[in-house]
């Protein structure tokens, strides 16, 4: 048992378990912090792919940006906190079913793929190549994205505006 | 040496896990929480295949670098669409919106 599968274990059981814990948790505000947990372990399972600057940026926007959103979100209303019959719909075996059967097909696919090849490690210039693809042959949708990152601007702060000033 | 098959199965439990919450909540906050773990389990899959794919390639993380930038914007956008409903309702839970 090497390092490698010491750390995967502990990150991948620490994403499932923040997962569990984002349904199971009463307050808004303490569900939010066990998805950090699912957010920050997600970047170190990156890290072990050898993604460093996915990682990275992970940490910086889901533990940072998002997290920051929706606390402020949680501060601006209110919120119900009852029992799991007040937070959850009725029925819950119409969602269930499916979505257990779902995970069986899909688990039955992957479970034992094999890649012919031999695992890639893309060393120290990882960044380099991330940048030099994305300046190369990703051009159009880098500058779609932009695009898209001042209309979203826009829309929010005219969606979030007071209707009478 | 951790097979690629593990990384999958990590990536399908959260994406159940968040496909469940974002259908069974009623609180607007835990829906998005529940669609931003399914995004983060997709770029799971996509960070995977870069290292042990089938035909291995850096695109895998350009590619979850654009999804992480569009669930940001989805937050954005989100959460001001929230506030103005809350706004209006004074409430944000589902079954109260109609």
């Amino acid at each position: 048992m090497n390092g490698e599968v010491i750390f995967f274990v502990l990150f991948s059981l620490g994403a499932i378990i923040g997962a569990v814990f984002v349904l199971v948790f009463r307050k808004a505000v303490y569900a939010l912090l066990s998805a950090v947990l699912t957010f920050v372990s997600m970047s170190g399972l990156y890290i072990l792919l050898t993604a460093e600057f996915v990682a990275g940026v992970q940490l910086l926007i889901y533990s940072g940006a998002i997290t920051i959103l929706m606390l402020f979100a949680i501060m601006l209303t209110k919120q119900k906190t009852g029992t799991t019959r007040k937070r959850m719909i009725r029925f819950q075996w119409p969602v269930i079913i499916p979505i257990v059967l779902l995970m069986i097909i899909i688990f039955y696919g992957i479970h034992k793929v094999t890649p012919p090849r031999k695992p890639v490690s893309y060393g120290k210039n990882n960044t380099e190549q991330i940048g030099e693809l994305i300046f190369t042959q990703y051009m159009i949708p880098f500058e779609m994205i932009s695009v898209l990152l001042l209309a979203a601007l826009i829309g929010a702060i005219i969606l979030a505006k007071k209707e009478n000033t | 040496m951790v097979s690629l098959s593990a990384y999958l199965t990590v990536a399908l439990i959260v994406f159940c896990i968040g496909l469940f919450g974002a259908l069974s909540h009623k609180n607007t906050l835990i829906v998005f929480l529940s669609i931003e773990l399914m995004l983060n389990a997709v770029n799971l899959n996509f960070i995977a295949f870069t290292k042990y794919g089938f035909f291995p390639n850096i695109s895998g993380q350009v590619i979850a670098l654009f999804v992480m930038t569009v669930a940001a914007l989805e937050v954005a956008i989100g959460l001001a669409i929230l506030l103005t409903l809350y706004r209006n309702k004074k409430t944000i839970d589902l079954d109260e919106i109609y």
